[in-house]
């Protein structure tokens, strides 16, 4: 079993300091990118805003979904993988509150809909006006928020609790009852991602819909979390946390789980061009028509490439995935891939006339993923880095690949 | 008529028998480390880390697999289809170029699936000598057990290392409870 050297997270460790402030630094390099902005109703900003934004908070939701499986299927492996996965998806109730630039940037953002001059002269806007209206849109945000931020906390509360009991029965049935909670925690998962993927990505462009966009969200941010997951373990372990609990046999399924989800990934992004390419209809192929031209074919290509083929064949040797820098520069890797991907999502709307990075992006990029991992460290310092008393620790700990 | 009564000349290998698992993966070790290379473990389960007790390098299986997938699925589907859209049958479907790769990416994915099971197949089948209608160790009586409850170490004659004599001391050595000389 660990010891406490290797479960704890000690009150002189030089990462404790990086909590606070990272969480200042980002919040104030959102504010620059604010400030820098110098675009027509700020919606450079507010489209940069969205694009790392929807990157933070998908690695938090991918890591709820890791959490709620790993109950689901009563994992052992896992186990001391998870406390991390728990201390990343405890930042939605923080991400949540950092939506508001984002409501309060709608009008901008979502003007091709929520422009009442444009739905008065649009029919299909107004055959999805019973969906499509500000009012709904923002109920349904809060109901969204509000859940992912109960989940976030009420899982890792849970498991956090765990830690101070000590009857084995009383532990075995607390874990019972974790498992029976998560069944229904994936269904609201499910439900919710697929509908924020719908209100705040797929509604840039009203006209157009996939009925396989939450599954493209939830590709993307399960296969972001596990590349995280991979990779602030071995920083974790370089700084002298966590100790040797971590060893190559968890790594190796973490690279097999992000090699995996690459994968599906892929499937998920060609499945949806696909049909919408065979059939060949107006309002559907509006998406990718946007996207084939004006320079974005380029980023189009270079997903193909750098989220698919050089993945595939770099992740799939075994020994990639059991050497630590090999594999943190995967799963590295992947996390810029991520974002190519949000951009790609996300940007064609706002720059149609081709791909413009500019300081806005970057700066509310590095500032919210900077203000995730600040809360992340800082949920990190408030319980023991490993779930201390889960009845599968230790079935975990000498956990073997076969 | 007994087995035991008749003596040849060459020994197909020595066969010791041993009562659990973590006998069996200590004996293996040893077995290892004295330096024997053809010999082989039999258990009735898969014995977790017991290729790293026998110090076996990792399975090819997965290249074999590989090479099947890429040479015989990937590249000949895809240019098959290929072929047939631009030379073969030339004809516009559904007003798409002739060369319309998308169409194509499904059929490849299965066929490069399909071969690669299949390269895994022969590989496995290949590399283990598979099928083979007769081995020499199941002229033991008492190795019929290897599906049932025992756990065996089998050191062939072919091995450099082996002595009849003294491979049969080294193995009773390990804690085997029965150890026997198999005819070829």
């Amino acid at each position: 079993m660990p010891t406490a050297a290797e479960t704890t997270f000690p009150a002189d460790h030089s990462w404790r300091k990086l909590g606070p402030i990272a969480l200042v630094v980002g919040a104030v390099l959102v504010g620059a990118a604010f400030g820098v902005d110098g675009s027509e109703h700020h919606g450079d900003f507010y489209f940069s805003y969205l694009v790392g934004w929807m990157y933070v908070v998908t690695l938090a939701l991918g890591a709820m979904f890791f959490t709620l499986v790993q109950h689901a299927g009563r994992a052992g492996w896992s186990v001391v993988v998870r406390r991390t996965a728990e201390n990343m998806m405890a930042t939605l109730p923080v991400l949540a509150l950092f939506f508001i630039p984002i409501f309060l940037g709608r009008h901008e953002l979502y003007h091709h809909w929520m422009d009442a001059k444009i739905v008065a002269s649009d029919a299909i806007l107004q055959g999805k006006e019973a969906y499509l209206n500000e009012g709904f849109w923002t109920g349904r945000a809060v109901f969204y928020l509000v859940m992912w931020g109960f989940l976030g906390m009420y899982f890792r509360g849970r498991s956090v609790k765990q830690d101070t009991m000590t009857d084995p029965a009383a532990i075995e049935e607390f874990s019972r009852g974790t498992e029976r909670r998560s069944f229904v925690s994936i269904a609201v998962f499910a439900l919710t991602i697929t509908f924020a993927g719908i209100d705040w990505i797929m509604t840039l462009d009203p006209h157009w819909y996939s009925t396989m966009w939450g599954v493209y969200l939830f590709a993307g941010a399960f296969m972001s979390a596990l590349a995280f997951l991979g990779l602030i373990h071995i920083l974790m372990q370089k700084a002298g946390l966590v100790g040797r609990i971590i060893n190559d046999e968890h790594y190796h399924d973490l690279g097999k789980l992000t090699f995996a989800f690459t994968v599906f990934w892929t499937y998920i992004a060609f499945s949806q061009y696909f049909l919408i390419w065979y059939a060949n209809i107006p309002e559907e192929t509006s998406w990718y028509a946007h996207r084939m031209g004006n320079s974005w074919e380029n980023v189009g290509l270079l997903l193909m490439i750098g989220h698919f083929i050089v993945p595939f064949f770099f992740l799939m040797p075994r020994t990639i995935k059991r050497i630590r820098w090999t594999l943190a520069l995967g799963c590295a890797w992947m996390l810029v891939m991520h974002y190519v991907d949000m951009q790609y999502m996300i940007m064609p709307v706002h720059a149609h006339h081709g791909v413009h990075l500019g300081a806005t992006d970057f700066l509310t990029w590095f500032g919210l993923f900077s203000v995730f991992f600040g809360v992340f460290i800082l949920n990190a310092g408030r319980a023991a880095l490993v779930p201390l008393k889960d009845p599968r620790l230790k079935e975990s700990v000498n956990f073997v690949n076969i | 008529m007994s087995s035991a009564t008749i003596t040849t000349a060459k020994p197909f290998g020595a066969l010791a028998e041993f009562g659990n698992p973590a006998e069996l993966y200590h004996a293996c070790e040893k077995v290892r480390d004295e330096g024997f290379s053809v010999w082989d473990a039999h258990t009735p389960f898969p014995v977790h880390g017991l290729e790293d007790a026998m110090g076996a390098p990792r399975s090819k299986v997965p290249w074999i697999s590989l090479v099947f997938a890429l040479f015989g699925g990937t590249i000949p589907a895809f240019a098959l289809q290929s072929w047939v859209a631009v030379e073969g049958s030339r004809q516009v479907i559904s007003g798409k170029p002739m060369l319309s790769w998308q169409a194509f990416i499904p059929v490849t994915f299965e066929v490069s699936v399909l071969l690669g099971a299949v390269g895994a197949l022969l590989g496995m089948l290949m590399i283990n000598r598979l099928p083979q209608l007769y081995h020499s160790l199941f002229r033991s009586e008492r190795f019929e057990r290897f599906s049932d409850d025992k756990f065996f170490i089998s050191i062939e004659s072919r091995d450099p290392k082996f002595d009849a004599e003294g491979t049969v001391a080294f193995l009773q050595s390990l804690g085997s409870s029965h150890v026997e000389l198999v005819e070829d």
